[in-house]
């Protein structure tokens, strides 16, 4: 699993990788209440707003922390908005992206240099 | 002065405890050339019986409604408003309390707004409702908008049926924002055009039954275009009692209607403040403009009412928010909800009866006129006739006989060339009286 | 003599120390109520009304079929239904209402009796206007009044709210850059502490928003702002007094590197009541800026509504006012409704009619009331109030910017809670059980915990004592570790803290006869 300092984390699987956001984003975004996933079929460059999280008083942006072609947002997050905050690191994940470099995986935080970072905020 | 406590003695008394010499120390951020050492050249202060000889005076040079034979509609509607109505609005727990960020003492206001949203929910036919916009055409141009982040579409046709001073709040508001309004030309029977302009880029139809000709329309058939299309239907109501009597949008097939409830609780009072009414589909309702109060319980498990679903608004999302509205028409939409509990499902639908039959009275008076062709088919208080020679004339001169004779359509579109047209209105208000004087009066004077 | 001894006891005979939970659930005079769906009116109305003597039977199909949905109550019943759930509000007539940037001030009923005087409140905004001469020169004496207290030439008076008069401000200036070859123009800047309306309203209108920074004290980043202000820039939007209750000290260099970008100074009025007749935001190098005349000129907040927001505006922005407004000639007072002719530079329409004439009423006779004298004192005392508050609560809290005076309102943090487990959310709940509605909280963003507080002119010294005491004895309760008297807060409002997770993650907007049991009747035919 790799991480960005945008509190997302990827896990890749062949060339599609999986997306969400961190242990310690969904405990920083308090209840999450809402979860707006992309779309199949979407492109999208690192960087890009990729979905939205919603807690009952704050709206992020979640980024793509890679490029790639959206395969599948979590529609099962529409209805359970919570297993964000109670799985933030499984079941929580957000969208399923066919990646189109992987090096820019490579070039992503593992768990050791983003748990150094969180220590740095 | 009677609105300011503070004694001399208190004011010294607290500037030592600040620990400064004079107020004018508390103004030191101010740049010495901005301070306004000298009073400004207004008049000074007055006491009660002053100012209200003051207003008094000018409220003495209107005509008020009540004063006599009237019929204005086009957007504003004179009703009677039950007196408990404007006693209860007028209670110091609800007049001068805000905007209820703290449920746990707002709970008298989030009641009430739950049940104004069930209320506009039902009268619309459609699933959710919003806590109120300014009024009906600020909330036109806020479902447009919405249709263009829902379809993520650019294009709304607008029927030439709309009142234009919905259209061009909507033109103003939204081709600010990027869209591309289609506006059709004012037309009794505007509807019939609009199906053929709806195309694979449009985001909305906005169409208005009663539309501003007073005509009704049954717009199942342009909900099917638009939904083919993969475009929204909006429809607009500037009357709201009409809900009591005809079929609603959203049982026509509308995604989002928005009205102006003026109609219901609320004075004229020369056009604002009025209450728009926005309701849509459930799906849609996280693209909705404006404040929503929803159910929950409290740390007892009570239940309780909370705004909610406030990520979509301003003062959190800021930029990326649905619409910049914050302050609304609360204690006009308390209105609303008192005057419909009060009326129910069975008064409206009587009000609703009581004010056609006002209206075909008025239509059977007005078409024995000679010189007078009465232009709307299917009304439901409201309808246009045709004068020979300029409506805006008439009224003149109908004035001196102590008659409101309605809204010359110049008035609200002098380009569409429809200078003969009058838009009359009838409510429960009108009596036999005021329109036989009516009928009398423009038999003269057209006649002449 | 006569002894009679019948009758009831006169004091309380015994005195039992712990409380009894009613029977029923009932609190004294705090009485449940349940939604009006719930009392089972189906077929019930609260009115009589004459019957109708033509039927509908001309609309054929376009009658509706199915019932509404809508429950009725008989005028007691509505009367008794509305007059409880009122008691369930704290109100500015109940205590001291410090909501920061909010201007929680005294209402006088003297402008609710004009507001509805039937020339004005039965007044129709389509009437010839041969029948509307009073109120026509209503809205012109109310111009001129808001003109002369804000130095600027012209005013749009038809902004229904202080957003609407945002969105009216930024299309003038939009609508003036492009009439002036300068519509490429795509950049607000906004101050980082600004109301979340300032961004939402530069974004409605299609520009980028760019943050300015601030300032340790509190104000603009001058050095920044010049940084940012490219051939690229609109207008800044800068509310003065500011959010964190300060005078941008360096407004008039401000305007000046503003307008020396070739930008427009968009002024937020939200906090006007801190300068009225004192300060002439026309002197302050400001092109626009919208007054919520339901703050500073006491138009009541009514739950969250109605409010009013007419745009004053600079000689070169006046041309693109929207339509309509009012014009004087020797035949009287005429509206111009259209953007063509003398309006032809008019960039719209931002509503059906033309503005919220009943609060106009109300402001027009709060200004009447109080004179150029007496509005120079609400300013006056206002800040005296604030800075008042500011000075008592400083020993107990800390103040966001501890140094100089404020304006209107006090704004502390939240330093002063560390280690204490009590939030600033915690401790405003617990002041509701102390009788005060909540300062306004964590706003403004730049200040941690923010705790906002506007006290207003309308407060006497008394009430900002009683205030001040029972913030001290908090805050040193919340020091004491009294922890659960901040956590659980508030016990004695109408209710306990309320779900608001549950409420967005399930959203229940609207009652739903199947949750109930209940379904609407059809209504009997007659």
């Amino acid at each position: 699993m790799r991480f960005t300092k945008d509190h997302e984390w990827v896990v890749l699987e062949g060339d599609v990788a999986t997306i969400g956001i961190t242990a310690y984003a969904a405990d920083q975004l308090g209840d999450v209440v809402f979860v707006e996933t992309p779309e199949a079929g979407k492109t999208v460059k690192a960087g890009d707003g990729l979905a939205v999280v919603e807690s009952v008083k704050a709206a992020s942006d979640v980024y793509a922390p890679i490029s790639g072609q959206v395969v599948e947002g979590n529609a099962a997050l529409g209805d359970a908005p919570e297993t964000v905050n109670d799985q933030p690191e499984k079941a929580g994940w957000f969208a399923k992206i066919k990646v189109a470099d992987k090096a820019e995986y490579e070039a992503l935080m593992d768990r050791a240099a983003y748990e150094d970072f969180l220590g740095t905020l | 002065m009677r609105y300011l406590p503070l004694t001399p003695a208190d004011r010294a008394e607290m500037l030592g405890v600040i620990g400064v010499g004079s107020i004018d120390d508390l103004f030191a951020d101010v740049p010495a050339a901005a301070r306004k050492a000298d009073l400004f050249d207004l008049p000074l202060h007055a006491g009660e019986l002053e100012v209200e000889r003051e207003l008094s005076a000018l409220a003495a040079m209107n005509r008020p409604a009540g004063a006599g034979p009237f019929f204005c509609g086009a957007g504003a509607y004179r009703h009677h408003v039950p007196a408990t109505v404007d006693h209860v609005i007028q209670r110091s727990e609800f007049l001068t309390s805000y905007t209820p960020y703290q449920p746990e003492i707002a709970q008298g206001t989030l009641q009430v707004l739950f049940e104004f949203q069930t209320q506009v929910a039902a009268l619309t036919g459609l699933e959710v409702a919003n806590a109120s916009m300014y009024d009906g055409s600020t909330a036109c141009a806020e479902a447009v908008m919405m249709a263009q982040r829902v379809t993520r579409r650019k294009k709304a046709v607008v029927s030439g049926g709309l009142h234009p001073h919905y259209a061009a709040t909507t033109q103003t508001i939204a081709h600010a924002e990027g869209m591309d309004i289609t506006r059709l030309p004012a037309a009794i029977d505007a509807e019939a055009a609009v199906i053929e302009a709806i195309d694979a880029e449009t985001a909305c139809v906005v169409v208005q039954t009663p539309n501003v000709f007073g005509v009704v329309t049954d717009v199942t058939k342009i909900a099917e275009a638009a939904h083919a299309a993969g475009a929204l239907l909006i429809v607009v109501t500037t009357e709201t009692v009409s809900f009591g009597l005809l079929k609603s949008p959203g049982e026509m097939g509308a995604d989002i209607a928005v009205a102006e409830g003026q109609s219901i609780g609320n004075g004229l009072n020369f056009g604002g403040p009025y209450v728009g009414l926005f309701a849509c589909r459930e799906k849609l309702v996280r693209q909705m403009p404006g404040r929503l109060c929803g159910e929950t319980v409290d740390a007892e498990g009570r239940r309780g009412f909370v705004l909610t679903l406030s990520t979509r608004e301003q003062h959190i999302r800021r930029e990326k928010a649905t619409s910049n509205i914050c302050t609304n028409s609360g204690l006009c939409a308390l209105a609303f909800t008192i005057h419909l509990s009060l009326l129910g499902e069975r008064g409206l639908r009587e009000l609703a009866e009581l004010n056609h039959s006002k209206a075909r009275e008025l239509r059977d008076a007005l078409a024995k006129v000679a010189g007078v062709e009465i232009l709307t088919p299917r009304y439901f208080n409201e309808f246009a006739i045709r004068l020979k020679g300029d409506a805006a004339a008439v009224v003149e001169a109908l004035l001196a006989d102590g008659i409101v004779a309605g809204v010359p359509f110049s008035r609200l579109a002098p380009e569409a060339g429809m200078g003969d047209v009058l838009l009359v209105a009838a409510t429960e208000t009108t009596t036999t009286k005021d329109i036989a004087a009516f009928a009398d009066a423009l038999a003269r004077r057209i006649g002449q | 003599m006569t002894m009679l001894n019948v009758g009831r006891p006169t004091r309380p005979e015994t005195v039992v120390e712990t409380s009894h939970p009613s029977l029923t659930g009932g609190r004294g005079l705090l009485q449940d109520e349940a939604l009006i769906f719930e009392m089972g009116g189906w077929d019930k109305t609260g009115v009589d009304l004459a019957p109708a003597e033509h039927d509908a039977s001309d609309l054929g199909d376009l009658v509706r079929a199915a019932p509404i949905g809508l429950p009725g109550l008989s005028e007691p019943e509505a009367m008794r239904h509305y007059v409880r759930l009122s008691q369930k509000n704290h109100a500015i007539d109940l205590a001291l209402y410090p909501l920061g940037s909010c201007t929680m001030k005294h209402n006088p009923r003297l402008n609710e009796k004009m507001a509805r005087l039937a020339g004005f409140g039965d007044l129709h905004p389509l009437s010839p206007q041969s029948t509307v001469q009073g109120a026509l020169a209503l809205i012109d004496r109310l111009a001129h009044w808001l003109k002369t207290l804000t130095g600027m030439p012209a005013v749009a008076m038809s902004p229904k709210a202080g957003a609407h008069g945002e969105l009216c401000g930024l299309l003038t200036i939009k609508a003036a850059h492009e009439a002036n070859g300068q519509g490429h123009r795509r950049t607000v800047l906004v101050p980082t502490s600004a109301h979340g309306t300032n961004p939402a309203t530069a974004a409605f209108v299609g520009y980028s928003v760019v943050e300015i920074a601030q300032t340790d004290d509190g104000r603009v980043d001058i050095a920044d702002l010049a940084a940012k202000l490219s051939p690229d820039v609109a207008a800044i939007m800068v509310t003065n007094p500011n959010t964190c209750g300060l005078f941008e000290r360096d407004v008039i260099e401000i305007g000046r590197l503003t307008h020396e970008a070739g930008a427009y100074f968009y002024c937020d009025g939200a906090n006007f009541n801190a300068i009225v007749g004192r300060v002439r935001p026309g002197d302050l190098g400001v092109d626009a800026m919208h007054i919520n005349l339901h703050k500073t000129f006491s138009t009541p907040h009514g739950g969250g509504g109605p409010g009013a927001g007419p745009v004053v505006l600079s000689a070169a922005l006046a041309p693109f006012a929207p339509a309509p407004w009012v014009v004087s000639s020797h035949e009287g007072f005429m509206l111009v409704e259209e953007a063509e002719g003398e309006a032809a530079q008019a960039f719209g329409r931002m509503s059906a009619f033309h503005g919220q004439m009943g609060m106009f009423v109300r402001a027009y006779a709060y200004m009447l009331s109080h004179g150029s004298d007496g509005l120079r004192q609400v300013a006056e005392d206002a800040v005296l109030n604030a800075n008042y508050i500011k000075a008592k609560l400083s020993a107990v809290m800390t103040p966001a910017f501890p140094d100089g005076p404020c304006m209107h309102e006090a704004l502390f943090d939240d330093a002063w809670l560390e280690g204490t487990d009590v939030t600033t959310l915690d401790f405003a709940k617990a002041m509701i059980d102390e009788g005060f509605h909540p300062m306004t909280m964590y706003f403004p963003l730049v200040v941690h915990g923010a705790m906002l507080i506007e006290p207003t002119e309308t407060e006497s010294k008394q009430e900002l004592d009683r205030f001040c005491h029972a913030l001290v004895l908090l805050a040193q309760a919340a020091k004491a570790g009294d922890v659960d008297r901040f956590k659980g807060a508030p016990y004695l409002a109408p209710l306990r803290r309320l779900d608001e997770t549950l409420a967005a993650r399930k959203p229940r907007l609207t009652w739903k006869p199947e949750l109930a049991g209940v379904s609407p009747a059809p209504i009997a035919a007659e």
